[in-house]
């Protein structure tokens, strides 16, 4: 019998060992660094709202990062008039179809969407963003080794500089850009930080606020434990 | 709490200590129910203060303003609008506009900041008709030969003066009522928020 | 214990002793009162496993206060907004964001969802392990069963709502079991669509159901298991009937008032399982991507599928069952015998109460057969479920095609393993 429980539970094992799978670089943890979600915070304004929205993502929701109204009214509120509106943008969906073959998805919840079970979206976009290179053959002159064939263009390029695919099929920097290697690593990291932010901007307090939660839970326990020993006293 | 042998102190004590962290905990529970119903940070957003530019505003006239989907009348008074509303007090329910809850500013005579531009929500404060601006005078009116201008509550009757002010005997018990608003300039009004530090 | 039988409260004189005369003179308070909980009489033997039925319930009263707030916000509609994305889809993330505590209510339904099907499925265990199903408890068991089929359709139709990627690909896949019933299936899976695709007519009519249709009957359905459950009188583990053993007032030697004794025992219950459900909520909301897929954070996108779909978790068994069907018998195609089979998978367990022929109802007194029978039906469930949430391939195929036929050997092989049992002797009484 037991062998047979053995035997049953080892095939499956066997069947599953096998698939390939994207081995992401670890995405640097920013979710309580303000400073570097509000260079993130810049950069994704700068560099990725023109053609992706965040569009649940409100602009005063920016406090929460350590911004004042009057700082973002002044350097970042590009796209709306009002500090409450939502991050959109002013291009149109049929027309950027056109230009890029897909419309740039809503950026709001991509780091939550881009998530499985055995790597984070943070981990998939921060090594994404880093793995374009030339390619040609591609209508905007790039293509990524995370997203084969994708539709964007590398928008960071005169950060990065360009990258070439060796033979090896490993990415190297031919023209560097403006920015070292390492910083440019670190910005990457703070967007993705950022877009990490957005995707559940409520993040910090809901741990928070569940320590807060257990404690409670725990001293109820105490007492609805004490008092079911004091009934069933009775019983025993 | 006494004890006998028909009261289990201990059990009482227990009994009593988890019903109130029970209670709590129920209370606890409550609260986000209850504060969904709150606006939300998009109605927050749509109610948001209003920025209107009056410079082209001519004595004499009149402007409306969305703000929280309420029209917000903005009226340049003329020099003979305002002694008008001297003459007419007497008429009035509340001249002063001491009686109703108004911001400190709308406890004048002329009902504002600036005497010459009135800054009124129009929504008649009986059951929340808009009033139709009567700005014509005397008999033209079509109200009563008297009339120095004002509006009327097209549903029940109800008059008020260009200050907002009602007449006395009507069925609106108030006056119209003024938002929180500040001068950011003196082209320009911010309704909806009183000034900060104010 | 009719309601005519007990005596109708009298006041002591109090004001409140008053009104509660009043009312009881015209409603049967105490009666009920008595009948379900001071005088319903439960063994006093009851262990861990008896938990789950209250939790049941408390995950039930979760689920609709919380299933009441959401509604208010919600919007069953396909169509896109200004920047391109589905107002369903849109009017979730309105909830997670813009309405106060909105993402607290959210989480506690979607976690509740996944909640539900764990208590239940240890409530279902627990039948089995104890034999709560046989003689006279076969109404109790089937009105069970069929809560539990609510349940499934229940949590298909709420998991559309969100409107994301697997929301839309699992209600196709789905839906498109019922083309493979013979001769109307299209016509069939076109009137429950009410589109060629599945699209905002879908959407809608999966939301009504989800919130009123199906939570009616639910509710109907859990008292209906209540009260069969209380005119027959709780099992236990001992497997023995405790109303046997009665006192000169009639009341049962094994058994205590339900209320005090379990009342307070199940509220440390329920403090430890909501003590298990706020780590869920608060510390993993997407439960490593189970209560909340990935995938579903994308929006429904008609034109491109997913790599990989897979239903979550409490529906991975009979996903299994419905994949590993992949042969052609007789004049019937594999897609309509594994349609066939994933609802037998269910539907099996309303027979549990004829197919079971042993002496004994609980695993303390059974014998080996039943044991390993047992044993091996729950490793080929588990082996099911996890297959259900991977990728096909011929290996996994072949390995679920086995566990599947482990799974219905286990019920069909019943009657014949349960009367060879070699059972030990039932006490008289039960036991610690």
């Amino acid at each position: 019998m037991k062998k047979l429980l053995i035997a049953l539970l080892w095939v499956p094992l066997m069947a599953f060992a096998a698939g390939v799978e994207l081995h992401p670089d670890k995405a640097p943890d920013r979710s309580r660094d303000n400073a570097a979600l509000q260079n993130g915070a810049k950069l994704f304004i700068n560099y990725c709202l023109n053609c992706h929205s965040a569009s649940y993502f409100r602009y005063n929701r920016l406090t929460d990062i350590g911004l004042t109204e009057a700082q973002i009214k002044d350097n970042l509120l590009f796209t709306a008039d009002k500090i409450g509106e939502t991050m959109t943008i002013a291009m149109r969906r049929a027309e950027a179809k056109q230009w890029f073959g897909a419309a740039p998805p809503d950026l709001t919840v991509i780091a939550r969407a881009r998530s499985t079970v055995s790597y984070s979206g943070a981990d998939w976009l921060y090594t994404y963003m880093r793995s374009f290179y030339r390619d040609d053959s591609r209508p905007t002159g790039w293509n990524n080794t995370v997203f084969p064939n994708v539709g964007m263009p590398h928008v960071l390029w005169e950060l990065q500089g360009e990258q070439v695919m060796g033979a090896d099929h490993k990415l190297s920097l031919a023209k560097p850009g403006l920015v070292k290697p390492e910083e440019f690593d670190v910005m990457v990291g703070d967007l993705v930080g950022f877009l990490t932010h957005i995707g559940e901007p409520m993040a910090n307090f809901r741990k928070q606020l569940g320590v807060i939660v257990l404690i409670f839970l725990a001293v109820l326990f105490v007492f609805s434990y004490a008092l079911k020993r004091e009934y069933w006293k009775d019983i025993h | 709490m006494s004890c006998d042998e028909t009261v289990d102190c201990g059990r009482r004590r227990l009994l009593v200590a988890t019903s109130v962290a029970g209670g709590v905990a129920g209370v606890a529970v409550a609260i986000p129910f209850v504060s969904t119903f709150a606006p939300s940070e998009r109605a927050k957003s749509a109610g948001a203060p209003v920025e209107v530019d009056i410079s082209k505003l001519n004595p004499g006239e009149m402007m409306t303003v969305e703000w929280r989907g309420k029209p917000v009348w903005i009226i340049h008074r003329t020099k003979e609008m305002l002694d008008d509303l001297t003459k007419i007090a007497d008429k009035m329910a509340d001249p002063q506009s001491n009686r109703t809850m108004q911001p400190e500013y709308a406890k004048n005579e002329h009902r504002s900041i600036k005497p010459e531009y009135l800054v009124a929500i129009g929504i008649c404060t009986h059951l929340g008709c808009s009033p139709s601006e009567k700005f014509k005078t005397g008999a033209e009116s079509g109200v009563s030969p008297e009339w120095t201008g004002g509006f009327l509550c097209p549903c029940h009757g109800s008059l008020f003066d260009l200050a907002g002010r009602v007449y006395k005997s009507m069925p609106a018990p108030d006056n119209l009522e003024v938002p929180p608003h500040y001068y950011l300039s003196d082209a320009k009004i911010l309704i909806g928020e009183e000034k900060k530090g104010a | 214990m009719g309601a005519a039988n007990v005596d109708k409260y009298k006041s002591n004189g109090s004001t409140a002793g008053d009104l509660l005369e009043w009312v009881d003179a015209r409603f049967p308070l105490m009666a009920l009162w008595n009948e379900h909980l001071a005088k319903y009489y439960a063994p006093k033997n009851f262990n861990f496993w008896y938990f789950f039925g209250s939790l049941a319930l408390l995950v039930l009263v979760i689920q609709i206060v919380t299933g009441i707030f959401l509604v208010m916000h919600y919007k069953p509609d396909a169509s896109l907004n200004a920047s391109g994305v589905p107002v369903a889809f849109a009017s979730v993330e309105y909830i997670m964001r813009d309405v106060p505590w909105g993402w607290l209510i959210r989480y506690l339904h979607s976690t509740g969802a996944s909640a539900f099907f764990v208590v239940v499925y240890l409530h279902m265990y627990r039948g089995l392990i104890y034999g709560s199903y046989r003689k006279p408890r076969e109404l109790v068991w089937i009105f069970g069963v069929m809560i539990f089929l609510a349940l499934m359709g229940e949590a298909f139709m709420g998991y559309l709502l969100p409107w994301g990627q697997m929301s839309y690909w699992g209600a196709q896949v789905i839906l498109n079991l019922f083309s493979a019933i013979p001769l109307v299936g299209n016509e069939l899976t076109l009137w429950i669509r009410g589109d060629y695709v599945i699209g905002d007519a879908t959407l809608n009519r999966m939301f009504s159901l989800h919130v009123i249709a199906v939570p009616l009957v639910l509710i109907g359905l859990v008292a209906a298991h209540i009260i069969a459950l209380h005119e027959v009188g709780s099992n236990n583990p001992d497997g023995v009937e405790i109303k046997k053993k009665k006192d000169e007032h009639g009341i049962p030697l094994d058994g205590i008032p339900f209320h005090p004794y379990y009342t307070v025992k199940d509220i440390v219950g329920v403090v430890v399982f909501l003590m298990a459900f706020s780590v869920i909520v608060f510390f993993m909301p997407e439960g490593g991507g189970y209560f909340l897929e990935y995938n579903n954070f994308f929006p429904a996108d008609p034109l491109v599928t997913p790599p990989h779909i897979a239903p979550v978790w409490y529906f991975t068994p009979y996903y299994s069952i419905l994949r590993a069907n992949t042969v052609n018998f007789f004049w019937i195609d594999a897609k309509l015998w594994g349609v066939i089979f994933m609802g037998l998978g269910v539907m099996i367990f309303f027979f549990l109460p004829w197919l079971d022929r042993s002496p004994v109802k609980s695993i303390r007194y059974r014998g080996p057969l039943f044991k390993g029978a047992l044993g091996i039906f729950l490793v080929s469930f588990f082996i099911l479920g996890y297959l259900g949430m991977l990728a096909p391939t011929p290996g996994r195929t072949l390995v679920s095609q086995i566990c599947t036929i482990l799974y219905f050997a286990f019920f069909l092989l019943m009657p014949i393993y349960t009367a060879l049992d070699k059972c030990k002797p039932e006490p008289e009484r039960v036991t610690g």
